[in-house]
């Protein structure tokens, strides 16, 4: 295989059977967006938000991101010769500061006390200040569910003759908006279920309800299943994919295989089930977690996805 | 009985609980019980019609939003979890 850019990379990501993770009778197969070129799922939607906005001359990205958003748009940025500014919380780990700036993004810092609101907050500021700014803007952005629409979506149909239901995380509502879309014109009868983390009280506790939020591009009319799933249930999984499968996973991938198995096993014998898995393990190697004995303690202090 | 988990930004309304206790065979009976109880609580999550739009109810894991709404089934002793509507996902 010759490409003649990283950005030709993106996308086409194999399915792969949990063969020791399936209960009898029905096979989940996993579909490994770890192998996307920055490591995550969000190579898809960075490049088509990009490319959708099809900046003038001068001016410049703004994205409110510390996670895999900014470092997939990052890399869009370098190759198609944009500048990018994240906008992240003072606190959030030396690892994002660092490999951002590696990409060549520009950090500006909101204040740590407000979290991932403040971020937003601050870029919708920078981006009415100044118009050399675009904010892209994951969460409101039609290019997000329309690239694992034609993306992801449209790989799973292509690839599996069969699927009973499709899981995925539930984060901007991107991917299942997009891929279930898809797969729902294919497989009618496909249950497409969310997997949703249960966040610990000290990440709660900075929201009010004044501060609630659904993302514009979620509509949860469209799910069929939406499944809370705690830090120790994703953790318990993110193990048994790596002992029993080798699969190497994020904590998002954990919470998705919890849920795949769990519905897996409603179903008849000879159900397909698809599961998304973000991204891999290795951003999350300096977690506490991997070791901890009491892990909904080590993790309740973050929001993993 | 239901155990109710109740959230941080929710707990002055519970009287600093964690966790309350209400019946019903549904969603729309447990939340009746529960405002009649904790009548502050109640008015936060369910307005008489509809459960508020930036509060998640869950039964047992599954969010009733996408279970029968207000018609969902309650088991006894079932585990309900109240949530804000939070964007999901880290930024």
């Amino acid at each position: 295989m010759i490409a003649d850019s990283l950005l030709d990379l993106i996308g086409d990501t194999p399915l792969v059977a949990l063969r020791q993770l399936s209960p009898t009778g029905r096979t989940i197969y996993a579909k490994l967006e770890g192998q996307n070129p920055t490591g995550s799922i969000k190579d898809r939607i960075a490049l088509a938000m990009v490319d959708a906005a099809d900046l003038a001359p001068g001016q410049e990205l703004l994205e409110p991101t510390s996670g895999n958003t900014g470092i997939s748009l990052a890399l869009v940025a370098k190759l198609r010769g944009y500048k990018l500014t994240c906008v992240m919380p003072a606190n959030a780990t030396p690892e994002r500061r660092l490999v951002l700036e590696l990409y060549g993004a520009t950090i500006v810092d909101s204040p740590a006390n407000e979290g991932s609101n403040g971020a937003v907050r601050l870029a919708q500021e920078l981006a009415a200040a100044d118009d050399r700014y675009v904010m892209l803007f994951q969460y409101a952005n039609e290019a997000n569910p329309r690239a694992h629409y034609e993306g992801t979506g449209a790989e799973i149909v292509r690839d599996l003759p069969r699927v009973d239901a499709l899981v995925a995380g539930l984060g901007t509502g991107g991917t299942l908006m997009g891929t279930g879309a898809r797969v729902r014109e294919a497989f009618p009868g496909v249950i497409v279920a969310a997997a949703e983390p249960l966040p610990g009280d000290p990440v709660m506790g900075l929201r009010s309800l004044d501060d609630g939020y659904v993302p514009p591009i979620l509509d949860v009319t469209k799910l069929d299943r939406k499944i809370l799933v705690s830090n120790a249930e994703s953790v318990v999984a993110v193990h048994a994919l790596l002992e029993r499968e080798g699969i190497f996973a994020g904590v998002s991938a954990g919470a998705v295989v919890h849920v795949a198995r769990k519905i897996a096993e409603e179903l008849p014998e000879g159900s397909t089930v698809a599961a998304v898995l973000a991204d891999g393990g290795w951003k999350y190697l300096s977690a506490e977690f991997w070791s901890a004995v009491d892990v909904e303690e080590s993790m309740e202090r973050t929001l993993w996805w | 009985m239901s155990v109710v988990r109740v959230p941080p930004v929710l707990r002055e309304e519970a009287g600093g609980a964690r966790e309350v206790e209400a019946s019903g065979a549904t969603v729309r009976e447990l939340l009746e019980d529960l405002a009649g109880r904790m009548p502050a609580l109640g008015d936060k999550i369910y307005d008489g019609d509809e459960i508020r739009p930036y509060v998640n109810v869950y039964v047992d894991g599954e969010d009733v939003r996408t279970s029968g709404g207000l018609d969902a089934p309650v088991r006894e002793g079932a585990t309900v979890v109240l949530l804000p509507a939070m964007a999901g996902g880290k930024l």
